[in-house]
């Protein structure tokens, strides 16, 4: 089978497991979540209680089969059912409002962080033991640090000791959403010092796994074919060891994904910044279980996305994925 | 390979040092310094909640204490209802190094069960065990534990570990099936298939033993994910609120304004904790990887070679043996001294030293 048509095979897999494992969870966990609901939410309407029924699986209307089937019917449809603390917004609508902010930001800070830090570690493996090599234990610190702890710090320098920055918000309070400079600049200013941590946070990660990639690559014997032919440095360095120890970063990236979104998520927490993140945080904190599913839902779904579109790229750069579809 | 012994000393007395300091000598310093500092809090762990002097629990009703900057009898200040702070980061490392301890192990044990079968049995098994762990690994793991734990109705420190150690197993397990197929064709397992050893048998003695070194540096590695994990949920409320971990002193400290109103002692602690316990962790793991495989190693002697730093594009170098520098009235001086006689001979012995000494972790790997 090609290669890509396996990987969708696989993306469709994945996808159907993370559907069933939230249609189950609220089935198999212990306690009753929609008397959690209603005794934290009163003034629910009976046709709202009936709905949230049907999404947590209580009161039984049909067989566990049949509520799956429509549950995977109203997926399909994008429909997450009615928000309880929100209520009567859907949940879809909430969703609609939050995710551009979160994949704006994050994705682009994101694709940032994987740029620099691969930049850099193909010089720190380039120059072993140079001062790239000799701050990386300072950057290992950084990499290490929660992304929601290093926003709280930058938060204390930047926004409450000195006023550079604002303390957090998407946008300054009382301008109307919309395609004009003032909006879009406000944005922008907000948006610097969350997508400052996550380049911070992450791009140690990246640059050490392209370091090491580098060091294992060039000590390949095709690099020193390439050397003993006398090629410059430069063609050295960017067609026979970077091409080739970028084929692996890029798979690593696709699988970290995952890891790099929830730190992002967490920390937009702390500055509440209108994404996803501070969605969730409300979901938790008012026990809103449809939500709460729903978040995890678009975040596979956005993951798993983002994984296929790795996959593409690999294709593109790497023959050997190429060849295997004319072999198998 | 002849080694020219050292000349006047006991020539005994060299490899016996060696032998006897040997794994920690050869520890790379960032894995020194990893393990120092993680030891550090493993002390400070045990220790520390005998020590504080405080209950981290008290609140001080007296007004004066309420967020009251460190001085003497708070070394880290005061939070907003006047519990000392330091008496809470002790119990809070204690708490989550438990708990990471714990979704380590089990964590560790799931990925070796799961790996190891896959790739031993191969066909149907390894087929469905991959796609599992391919699964797993791509689905994000913290939006799926927050729906786990926003279920639970008691979210106490062993509901979290069964949690996190439930989406802890991918990572290792890949690793594990991935060494295990190159293990499964080496001779001494067909060796011990042909004797008519049992399947568990050697997979317990064959297989699992020449994974060791994976698997600590998994543990590693998942013991990170497990304090990351934890803290996170902690931080976002997810977390028994009553108790104290780090976690939850950032979550505390979050909920009530600690950085609106300045109290950097309040969640500046926690975080660094967090931070260092990290760093000590990423550096420990690097430090086992240098180990395994010599090329990532970036002490500077690597990029070196007689004074002169090397490029990876520099043709290998074919040097004499090149001379110590002396200035030229030493190198006189020396000329005409006895020990120039053993220039020689020195540095030979020098060089095979080295180059014994410079395959280090190949026991290991």
């Amino acid at each position: 089978m090609p290669f890509i048509a396996r990987r969708v095979v696989f993306y469709l897999v994945a996808a159907w497991v993370a559907l069933t494992i939230n249609f189950f969870i609220p089935r198999a966990m212990p306690g009753n979540a929609v008397q959690a609901v209603m005794s934290k939410f009163p003034n629910l309407t009976p046709s709202a209680y009936r709905a949230l029924e049907a999404m947590l699986g209580v009161g039984h209307p049909g067989s566990i089969w049949h509520q799956y089937w429509a549950y995977l019917v109203d997926i399909s449809h994008f429909n997450f059912g009615v928000d309880v603390s929100q209520y009567p917004a859907s949940v879809s609508s909430l969703l609609v409002q939050t995710i551009p902010w979160t994949i704006t930001l994050v994705g682009t800070a994101t694709l940032i962080a994987f740029f620099v830090g691969t930049a850099l570690g193909i010089m720190a493996g380039w120059r072993r033991g140079g001062w790239l090599d000799r701050v990386l234990p300072g950057l290992m610190f950084f990499q290490a640090m929660p992304y929601f702890f290093l926003a709280l710090i930058l938060l204390e320098l930047f926004a409450v000791r000195t006023h550079v920055f604002p303390l957090g918000q998407g946008y300054t309070g009382g301008l109307i959403p919309g395609w004009h400079w003032d909006f879009i600049s406000s944005a922008i200013y907000h948006s610097l010092l969350p997508a400052f941590t996550i380049v911070i946070a992450s791009v140690a990660g990246w640059m050490l796994q392209m370091r090491n990639l580098m060091l294992t690559t060039i000590g390949e014997d095709y690099v020193l074919a390439a050397q003993a032919k006398g090629l410059p440095n430069r063609r050295v360095i960017w067609t026979y060891a970077t091409r080739n120890a970028l084929l692996p970063q890029l798979q690593g990236f696709g699988l970290a994904l995952g890891f790099v979104i929830s730190g992002a998520i967490v920390m937009e927490i702390v500055f509440s910044y209108p994404g996803i993140g501070l969605l969730l945080l409300n979901a938790v904190t008012s026990n809103d279980f449809p939500l709460m599913q729903a978040i995890f839902l678009v975040i596979t779904f956005a993951v798993l996305l983002a994984n296929f579109v790795v996959d593409l790229i690999i294709v593109a750069a790497d023959p050997r994925a190429r060849a295997r579809e004319v072999t198998r | 390979m002849t080694v020219a012994l050292p000349v006047s000393t006991e020539p005994t007395a060299v490899p016996e040092v060696r032998r006897r300091r040997g794994l920690w000598r050869r520890l790379p310093t960032r894995a020194k310094v990893g393990a120092l500092l993680l030891g550090a809090f493993i002390v400070a762990a045990i220790v520390g909640p005998m020590v504080s002097p405080y209950d981290p629990g008290f609140q001080n009703p007296s007004f004066g204490l309420s967020l009251h900057p460190p001085d003497a009898a708070h070394l880290l200040g005061t939070t907003q209802s006047g519990q000392d702070v330091l008496a809470q980061l002790l119990t809070g490392i204690r708490l989550t190094l438990e708990l990471a301890l714990g979704v380590g192990v089990i964590a560790s044990v799931l990925s070796i069960v799961v790996g190891v079968a896959a790739g031993f049995l191969g066909g149907w098994w390894d087929e469905f065990l991959s796609l599992a762990t391919n699964v797993f690994l791509v689905i994000p793991a913290l939006p799926l534990l927050i729906i786990l734990l926003g279920y639970l109705p008691q979210k106490g420190q062993l509901a979290t570990i069964v949690v996190l150690s439930g989406l802890g197993w991918p990572w290792g397990a890949r690793l594990i099936r991935a060494q295990t197929l190159a293990i499964r064709g080496r001779d001494f397992v067909a060796a011990s298939r042909e004797t008519g050893e049992r399947t568990w048998r050697i997979l317990a003695f064959e297989i699992v033993p020449n994974e060791v070194s994976l698997i600590a540096a998994n543990f590693v590695n998942t013991v990170l994910y497990a304090i990351g994990a934890s803290v996170a949920l902690a931080f976002i409320g997810l977390a028994d609120l009553s108790s104290w971990s780090l976690g939850t002193m950032l979550y505390w400290a979050q909920s009530q304004q600690a950085l609106q109103l300045g109290a950097w002692w309040w969640f500046v602690p926690p975080g660094l904790a967090v931070a260092l316990i990290g760093t000590a962790l990423v550096l420990l793991n690097s430090g086992i990887d240098e180990l395994g495989n010599p090329r990532l190693r970036n002490a500077s002697e690597a990029s070196q070679t007689a004074w002169r730093k090397l490029r990876p594009t520099d043709p290998t170098p074919v040097l004499q043996a090149a001379p110590p520098p002396r200035s030229r009235l030493a190198g006189l001086l020396h000329a005409f001294s006895r020990s120039s006689l053993l220039d020689e001979q020195d540095r030979a012995g020098n060089r095979a030293g080295r180059s014994l000494g410079r395959a280090p972790g190949s026991d290991l790997s």
